[in-house]
This record gives structure tokens, C-alpha cells and sequence, in this order.
């Protein structure tokens, strides 16, 4: 057991060493680099003054180089100016850089500065985080009972009328994308032309206050997405185990149908659907993205959009590396709480 | 001229019809879905049981479900012969659009009589038919497949060009006349309404069916090529090369896709000629499939092989070479009488990232296939006989993977939909202008909560293709599993 997890465990990092580099790689691009000097140094700049903005700001190294500084592991940049003051990546504006440290990246805790906001993008993506988990644990608590429930009642009969109707609803979930479920229901709930005008269209308010108006149609468009593939797989999950031997046993004894389905096959049938639950995430922060940018509400996804839209390199490495990591980790999770719920792989 | 209502003077006695069908039906389905968490144990039925019906309440509410069922199918029948045979407007926006979609009607009536009549002799595909599901799903495909192709090649279905704006139709509810208009007929209305571009709706979302049709059916294919190819070895060989492929694969996974499509599919992304270079490396995977697939057959008789492989190659990579070769991109090389075609920079990007996103989950599903085929006993036998690698994995192994193959195909189409429907939502490589789907919806949200129509069309487009996708797949599946 602590062999696997150990093995897992440096899979995962250097899964995460490879990423991190493509993606430094990808947002670091010439272009991009160009289109930095520009926003910074003036639009109108020749393409020599471009090259010497860059050189002066320490973009002029070669990439690897930069991603170990930006890394930690590779001492940040110094520059000596004209004036003989010096300026470094790891020397704060103003600031002596006598006692500014070498090492600064991310393994320093420092993450960087945001052009767009203006902010560290530390405090940014905590923020947006914590702003993101809000939404994600509703969505948890509506998701997963609900998809659970459907799931466990179209398995235990398999081939019933009610199985057929269940999974068709299971289906229609599943194809239909956020954005999709997401303006329709905002057409049937939260129009002032044709809709009910239940709940709000925009989810903007319910970064300080959520509420029942605010807060329900952005749930449940990103629930009704995930829901449907999770009661598929708990429904074949459950029609496996309705047909074992020590259900039929149960049967032949003369158990109640509803005892059979709470006390013998509810447990068994709920191991695979933790593992698909976990792996969800990755399909979860896909909706997340699509669902803030819809509904307006300003957490991680709707920073990944701003940081992405206005080539704000700093910040899109920290949200790349922060979503990189949540997704490594669900795997990861998700693979050793396999092997603990199945006594099968356990003992082995 | 007067604009038109939802359903026309017709609606006045079929529109109490209908809500009064849908209402007993919803109830129907209800009154059965409670029953049967509360019903008697009875209602477990196995194999042939199936065809005696339960009685008592549960067994009431199935046969309410089943014929509020059938009324409801034969009330839209009902609707589809008063919109094509009353004149225009008489049946309002419902009947002028199903009159617009009557070639699309009369292939698809084509299509399921000739299928039907001869179903027995057409394998899976003719299997299909057997199963409820199965048959809504094709039916729904081939409606967009149908009305695809007689846009894209006729310019039949849509009632105005995509791009052609009126002024003074900017925003207007569907059913809108033309200012201009003075014979009622079609082409008179705004079917659908305009957008806040004030072009027509109905036509954009017809015309957008051309783009998803033909990008989502391509680049699965594709996908599937690499996958396959790669897949394959790396099941049956496994060892080092399955640990290396199987290493990228979970690299290129690991990527929430929103943030790979908002790193590859950036204007400075095409300017870097990246794009350009994935799409060298990903197309010449069809080209080493087909050489592989055909040298592996015939090696033994380079007579018949030598002219198959020198045909077909030479077509493929002229293909190839003409899809690779842009101009204004750093791949430019082939000389303008030799290049056949040209795709759109923004239509390659978005084509070679969704490829790049589906090829490592047909990976992962070709290695685990080819796993576990490898250790049946027609595999030994071949190897037994002194067959190639290459011939097993794919004349032996290949053919009888088909069946989950040909079910995930049908899943992934759908899936790749859902993601250019997604790329258009973030505005990413299509131009916006472009009437795909997923810009349609992309433009028509920032107004949705005054005026829902510019996105509410192209939404429910988008969702009755992916469903009929899904539910084909869930029939195919049904009917594989049957034999």
C-alpha cells in the first residue's frame, strides 16, 4: 500500500513538473511577450524598443531559464540600471535590494502581480477560490443525492418502464451543455419578456449574500450537467449488483424488496460511483468556467476568462497551476479511495 | 403585411389539444415514476415476463404513459401534414417552418422506409431499428445530417443568407414580416425573429448546421485515427512504449479543456504557426494507418500491394499536403496549381485542438481494448500461424473492437459538438460572425434576459444533435450487446 501511494505520489509531481513547463511555455510565447510590451510601454513602440522593454524586464533569457525562476529553484534576475540602482524579479519597487532574497517563484509562495487587476495573484486566486467553492459545494450537495437517487432507482429494476424513463432523463442531462442548459433555464426562470421571473439571471449579487433567487439557477446548471453521468454509472453499478447471487439469496428468503435494496445491495453499489464522483471535478471546472462567465459571477473560472482574455501571463500561470493541481489531486484521491472501499484490492 | 403567430388560425382548436396531451402525459409519467418506488415487489419482471403487464395502479399509470405517449406522437404527425399541406401562414411559425424543412421530411421518410423494408439484411445498422431509442436518435441526426447537406450544397432550407442584415428587424420576436415584403409567402417573415445584428435567426441556425456537421463528424474521425494508430501498439505490446504513450495521454487529460482551448487557440497562437505544425503531426496519421492497414494484408504479395499502397498513398498526400499548406502561415510550400484547398486559419485551429483534446481518450479506449483481445485464442492461433504484429492488432484485433468503438464514435460526435459549441461560447478561433452554434448562443446571451430568441434557437438546436447522438449511441449499444 505505501509503495503504491509513494509511486503514485512521484507520478504526480512530475505530472506536474511537465504541465506547469507547457503551460509556461505556451503563455510565454513571443507574441504574447510582444503584445506585454505594448500594454506596458505604449502600443506604438518599434520592434526595437520591443526587444529592449523585454530585455530590461527579464524577458530576455531563454525560457527554461525563466521557468526555473518563476519556479524557485533559479535565482531571480537582477538588473543594474543606467543610474547604477538595481532592479531584479525578487526586488519589490522601492525596496533595498541588498536584502531581497534570490530565490522567488512559486515554490516561494510568490505567484506574482496581475496586470489586469493590479493585485498579487496570490490574494486574487484565493479570493476567486473561495468564492469558486461556494458554488461547488451547493452544486455537490444538490448533484449528488439527486444523482444518486436517480441512479439506484432506474438500477434496481432493470428493463422496468420507470428504469427507461429515468435513464432518458439521465441522457437529456448529459447532452445538454452548460451553456445550453444555462440559457434556457435563465429564459424559463429569470426572463422579463416570456419567464416566470423566479430567480435571477445574474449571480452577481450572491458573491456577498447568496440566496435562494441569486443562487439556484447557477447550481443547478452546472448539477444537471454532471448528474446525469453520475446516475448512469451508479445505475450500472446497481443493476450488476441486483443480479448477484446473495441478492437472489435474499430474495429466496423472503426479504422485503425495499430491505433488499437499503440493506444489501445499496453499499456495494455505491463504490464505483465515488470513483466517478472524484473524477468529476476535471468535467466540474469545466462547467465552473462556462457557468461564472454566463451567470457573472466573478470566481475562479470567471479569472481564468479575464486572465486568458487580457494576456495576463502571471495570473493565468497561477489559475493554470491551481486547476492543474485540483485535478491531479481528485485523480490521485479518487484512485486510493478505490482501493480502500474495495476490500477486493484492499487485502491483496 | 401582418406577422405571423406562433401556430396561425389552425391553432385555435390544435393548441388546447396539444397543452391538454402534454398535461396528462407529464402527469402520466409522474404518477408512474411514484408508483414505482412505492409499488409491490411484484413488479420485478425477468426475459419473457416483460410482455404480461402488472395490474393494479403501477399497471395503470404504465398504460396511461404509454398511450398519452402515442396521442402525443400522433398529434405532432397531425402537425407535421397541416404544415405541409395547409398554405403559408395558415398554420402560423410552425407551419412555415416545417414546410421550409420538406425535403429534409421527405428524405428522412426515404431513409426509414428503404431501412425498414430491408432491415434484416443490413446487419447493425439494419438492428437499429428494432430498438425505440435507437430509431428517435438516428432520426434526429440524420434531420440535422439532411438539413446539413441541402443548405450547405442547395441552399434550400433557410429563408435569407446568414450574414445578410435588415435593418429595422434588429431584435424583433419571431414571426416578424420583411419592411420590404409584399407577397405573402416565404422569405416574407423572420421566422424566428432577428438577432441584435438584425439578420434572421431561423437561417443563421440552418447555416450553423453546415459548420457543426462537417467539423464534428472530421475531426472524430481524426481523432480516432490517431487513436487507433497509437492505441494498438501500446495495448498489445505494452511495456516501455505503453508507459511512455500512456505518460502523455494522462499529460494532455490532466488539462481542464477550457484552459487548454484558451492557450492553443489564441490569435497569437496562429501567429506562432503552432497550429500549423499540430495539424502536420496529427493528419499524417490517417496517411500511416492506411499504409500500415494495407501493407499488412497484402506483404506477402507485393504484386497486388505495391499498386494499392502507391494509389492510395499518393491520393492521401496530396490531401495531406494540400491541408498542411497555407498561405500566410510558415507552412506554405506547395505551389498553387498543386494545392488543392485551403482551410480557414480559424477553422484549422479550432479543428486540430479539438482532435488534440479526443485522440487520448480513444487512446485510453483502443489500448484497454486491444488488452483485453489480445489474450483470446483466435490472437494465438494467428500468432501461432507466423502473422505480423501488425497484421493481428489490426485485422484481428481491430474488427473485433468494433462494437464499443463504433458506440463510443457515436458519443465522442457528440461530445466534439459540445465543444465547439464551446469554443464558439468563449468566442475562441471561429470567426464571430460565423452562424455556428456556439457563437449564435455566445452573441445572443448578453441580451438573453430581453430578448431570449437569438439564443434560445441555436441552444435547442445544439442539444436535439447531441441528444440524438447520445440516444443513437444508447440503442447501438443495446443491439451490440444482443448477439
Amino acid at each position: 500500500m505505501l509503495r503504491f501511494l509513494l509511486a503514485r505520489v512521484v507520478t504526480m509531481l512530475f505530472t506536474a513538473l511537465c504541465l506547469t513547463l507547457i503551460v509556461f511555455a505556451l503563455t510565454n510565447l513571443e507574441p504574447n511577450l510582444e503584445k506585454v510590451a505594448k500594454s506596458e510601454a505604449g502600443s506604438r513602440i518599434s520592434d526595437e524598443e520591443v526587444v529592449s522593454w523585454l530585455e530590461r524586464n527579464g524577458y530576455g533569457q531563454p525560457t527554461l531559464v525563466r521557468y526555473g525562476e518563476w519556479l524557485g529553484v533559479l535565482p531571480g534576475w537582477q538588473i543594474e540600471q543606467a543610474d547604477g540602482s538595481v532592479r531584479g524579479r525578487c526586488i519589490p519597487i522601492g525596496s533595498d535590494p541588498e536584502i531581497a532574497p534570490d530565490f522567488c517563484g512559486v515554490l516561494q509562495g510568490y505567484w506574482g502581480e496581475s496586470t489586469v487587476f493590479k493585485q498579487p495573484v496570490s490574494e486574487i486566486i484565493s479570493r476567486s477560490l473561495a468564492l469558486t467553492g461556494k458554488l461547488m459545494f451547493w452544486v455537490m450537495v444538490v448533484m449528488v443525492p439527486g444523482a444518486l437517487l436517480l441512479g439506484v432507482l432506474a438500477g434496481m429494476r432493470e428493463g422496468s418502464r420507470t428504469d427507461r424513463s429515468l435513464s432518458a432523463v439521465s441522457i437529456l442531462t448529459t447532452a445538454t451543455p452548460e451553456y445550453v442548459s444555462g440559457v434556457l433555464l435563465i429564459t424559463i426562470f429569470a426572463s422579463s419578456a416570456v419567464g416566470l421571473r423566479w430567480f435571477n439571471g445574474s449571480a452577481t449579487s450572491a458573491m456577498e449574500d447568496a440566496n435562494f433567487v441569486n443562487f439556484t439557477l447557477p447550481v443547478v446548471t452546472i448539477a444537471l450537467y454532471g448528474m446525469g453521468y453520475i446516475a448512469r454509472m451508479t445505475r450500472a453499478s446497481m443493476t450488476e449488483v441486483m443480479t448477484a447471487q446473495y441478492i437472489r439469496t435474499a430474495r429466496l428468503k423472503g426479504v422485503k424488496f425495499r430491505n433488499i435494496v437499503l440493506r444489501h445491495a445499496l453499499r456495494n453499489a455505491l463504490i464505483a460511483p465515488f470513483t466517478v464522483i472524484m473524477l468529476q471535478f476535471p468535467w466540474l471546472l469545466n462547467g465552473v468556467v462556462i457557468v461564472e462567465t454566463l451567470f457573472n459571477y466573478k470566481g475562479f473560472g470567471w479569472t481564468l476568462v479575464q486572465a486568458a482574455g487580457n494576456n495576463d501571463i502571471e495570473l493565468l500561470l497561477g489559475v493554470s497551476v491551481v486547476s492543474v493541481f485540483v485535478v491531479l489531486v481528485t485523480q490521485l484521491i479518487s484512485d486510493i479511495g478505490y482501493v480502500y472501499l474495495n476490500p477486493r484490492i484492499r487485502i491483496s | 403585411m401582418e406577422a405571423l403567430t406562433w401556430a396561425g388560425p389552425t391553432g385555435t382548436f390544435l393548441g388546447p389539444i396539444g397543452l391538454i396531451l402534454v398535461i396528462a402525459f407529464a402527469v402520466a409519467v409522474v404518477a408512474m415514476l411514484v408508483l414505482s418506488v412505492v409499488a409491490a415487489p411484484e413488479a420485478v419482471r425477468t426475459g419473457r415476463d416483460l410482455a404480461a403487464r402488472p395490474s393494479g395502479a403501477f399497471g395503470l399509470s404504465e398504460a396511461a404513459v404509454r398511450w398519452t405517449g402515442l396521442a402525443l406522437l400522433g398529434y405532432v404527425v397531425v402537425w407535421l401534414i397541416a404544415g405541409i399541406v395547409l398554405p403559408y401562414g395558415q398554420a402560423g411559425i410552425i407551419g412555415a417552418v416545417i414546410k421550409r424543412f420538406l425535403p429534409v421530411w421527405i428524405a428522412l421518410a426515404l431513409t426509414f422506409g428503404l431501412s425498414l423494408a430491408f432491415k434484416r439484411r443490413l446487419g447493425l445498422y439494419g438492428k437499429l431499428f428494432d430498438s425505440t431509442i435507437g430509431m428517435i436518435g438516428f432520426g434526429l441526426v440524420m434531420f440535422w445530417v439532411f438539413t446539413a447537406a441541402f443548405a450547405g450544397l442547395f441552399d434550400w432550407v433557410a429563408t435569407h443568407q446568414p450574414l445578410t442584415a435588415v435593418s429595422g428587424l434588429k431584435n424583433e420576436v419571431p414571426g416578424v414580416p420583411m419592411p420590404q415584403a409584399e407577397v405573402v409567402g416565404p422569405g416574407a417573415h423572420y421566422l424566428f425573429g432577428g438577432d441584435n445584428l438584425a439578420r434572421d435567426v431561423f437561417s443563421r441556425m440552418v447555416y450553423g448546421s453546415v459548420i457543426v456537421i462537417v467539423i464534428a463528424p472530421f475531426a472524430t474521425i481524426f481523432a480516432f485515427m490517431v487513436g487507433i494508430t497509437l492505441g494498438l501498439p501500446a495495448g498489445y505490446y505494452g511495456g516501455r512504449l505503453d508507459m511512455f504513450l500512456s505518460f502523455l495521454a494522462n499529460l494532455i487529460l490532466a488539462f481542464p479543456v477550457i484552459l487548454l482551448f484558451y492557450l492553443l487557440v489564441t490569435p497569437e497562437m496562429v501567429q506562432t504557426g503552432l497550429p500549423s505544425y499540430m495539424a502536420m503531426a496529427l493528419f499524417i496519421f490517417p496517411l500511416i494507418f492506411a499504409a500500415v492497414f494495407i501493407n499488412s494484408r497484402w506483404h506477402t504479395q507485393p504484386k497486388v500491394r505495391t499498386p494499392i499502397l502507391i494509389v492510395v498513398l499518393a491520393v492521401l498526400g496530396i490531401v495531406y499536403l494540400s491541408a498542411i499548406s497555407q498561405r500566410g502561415t510558415p507552412l506554405n510550400f506547395l505551389p498553387g496549381w498543386l494545392d488543392l484547398f485551403n482551410i480557414p486559419g480559424g477553422i484549422l485551429v479550432v479543428f486540430v485542438s479539438v482532435v488534440f483534446v479526443n485522440s487520448p481518450t480513444v487512446f485510453r479506449i483502443v489500448r484497454g481494448l486491444a488488452m483485453d483481445i489480445k489474450t483470446r485464442d483466435y490472437v494465438a492461433a494467428a500468432q501461432t500461424r507466423g502473422e505480423g504484429p501488425w497484421y493481428i492488432m489490426l485485422w484481428e484485433i481491430l474488427p473485433n473492437a468494433r462494437g464499443p468503438l463504433i458506440v463510443d464514435f457515436c458519443l465522442r460526435v457528440g461530445y466534439t459538438t459540445i465543444l465547439l459549441g464551446t469554443l464558439g461560447f468563449f468566442g475562441l478561433g471561429l470567426p464571430p460572425e460565423s452562424p455556428d452554434w456556439g457563437s449564435t448562443i455566445n452573441l445572443g446571451r448578453r441580451l438573453l434576459s430581453i430578448y431570449p430568441h437569438p439564443a434560445i434557437v441555436p441552444a435547442v438546436a445544439l442539444l436535439s444533435l447531441v441528444l440524438g447522438l447520445n440516444l443513437l449511441a444508447d440503442g447501438l449499444r443495446e443491439e451490440s450487446l444482443k448477439d
